[in-house]
């Protein structure tokens, strides 16, 4: 009786860890194929791998049980832990270095000290920015004419 | 209960491959160099998960230890690509690199100092 619930708990802790581990790895994956930027594909790809992989691996130690094949996974699962994170901040710095720059949108981040504005209403925002292109397009066309 | 389990493995198996054909286009169209760098770094971390998971469906341990080699190989293979892109060469000391950028930072000292000899 106690054996069959232990090997209950271990098959359900197995299956659960693994589950969670694929489902790291595909959203690694689907990030790293649907993202705008490298760097952000680099933070999708970087940060899923490791905790994925460790999942995995980890799903796979509670299956092998107390063996030498355990061992093994365990020294598997110390080596990606050290060698995934350092081989994407590898990656990242020398991108950098070579000169790739990060694809900048329009929204800026608030700097720590300022605080962060509502906008009151979508309509009135709309109309402000739709002002001030209009007032600036015909400076523009006229700086050109000259 | 043990085909439940072999059921998960084989799951997880199928999934692993789907996620290295999806890195597998990235490696393919990726635009720049350190996309396509990127994508082989991950997909050798799946191709170690898929071996190990492998190993433990057919019932043979030796696919772990290649596991263990392919993990090892792959770090080094990742770095020893880019320092061959960053230097065009592998036998490269590192040394000089480090003396080369510590010596911009001295440049403004210098030219602080003349001109406080200046004034």
């Amino acid at each position: 009786m106690s054996g069959e619930f232990f090997h209950t708990t271990q098959m359900l802790i197995a299956s659960a860890l693994m589950i969670a581990g694929v489902f790291f790895v595909i959203a690694g994956a689907i990030g790293v194929i649907r993202l705008p930027d490298f760097y952000t594909r680099m933070h999708a790809a970087g940060v899923t791998d490791t905790l994925g992989a460790e999942l995995i691996i980890f799903g796979l130690i509670v299956q092998a049980g107390f063996s030498q094949t355990s061992l093994k996974l365990v020294l598997i699962a110390f080596f990606l832990f050290l060698t995934s994170p350092t081989a994407t901040h590898a990656v990242v710095g020398a991108a950098w270095q070579s000169g790739l720059k990060p694809k900048l949108g329009k929204y800026k981040a608030p700097a720590p000290g300022e605080a962060i504005v509502k906008p009151k209403s979508k309509t009135k925002t709309k109309a402000k920015t739709k002002a001030k292109t209009r007032r600036k397009s015909p400076v523009k066309k006229a700086r050109a004419k000259k | 209960m043990t085909e439940f389990l072999y059921y998960i493995n084989v799951g997880t198996a199928f999934f692993l491959l789907i996620g290295m054909v999806l890195l597998l286009a990235r490696l393919l169209s990726g635009p720049t160099l350190y996309d396509r760098i990127l994508a082989v770094n991950s997909f050798g971390t799946k191709i170690v998960l898929f071996l190990a998971v492998f190993a433990l469906i057919i019932g043979r341990d030796d696919g772990v230890d290649i596991a263990i080699l392919y993990a090892l190989m792959n770090f080094i293979a990742t770095i020893a690509v880019l320092k061959f892109f960053r230097y065009s060469a592998l036998g490269v000391s590192l040394e000089d690199d480090f003396i080369e950028e510590e010596s911009p930072p001295v440049v403004p000292r210098t030219s602080r100092a003349n001109k406080g000899k200046q004034t």
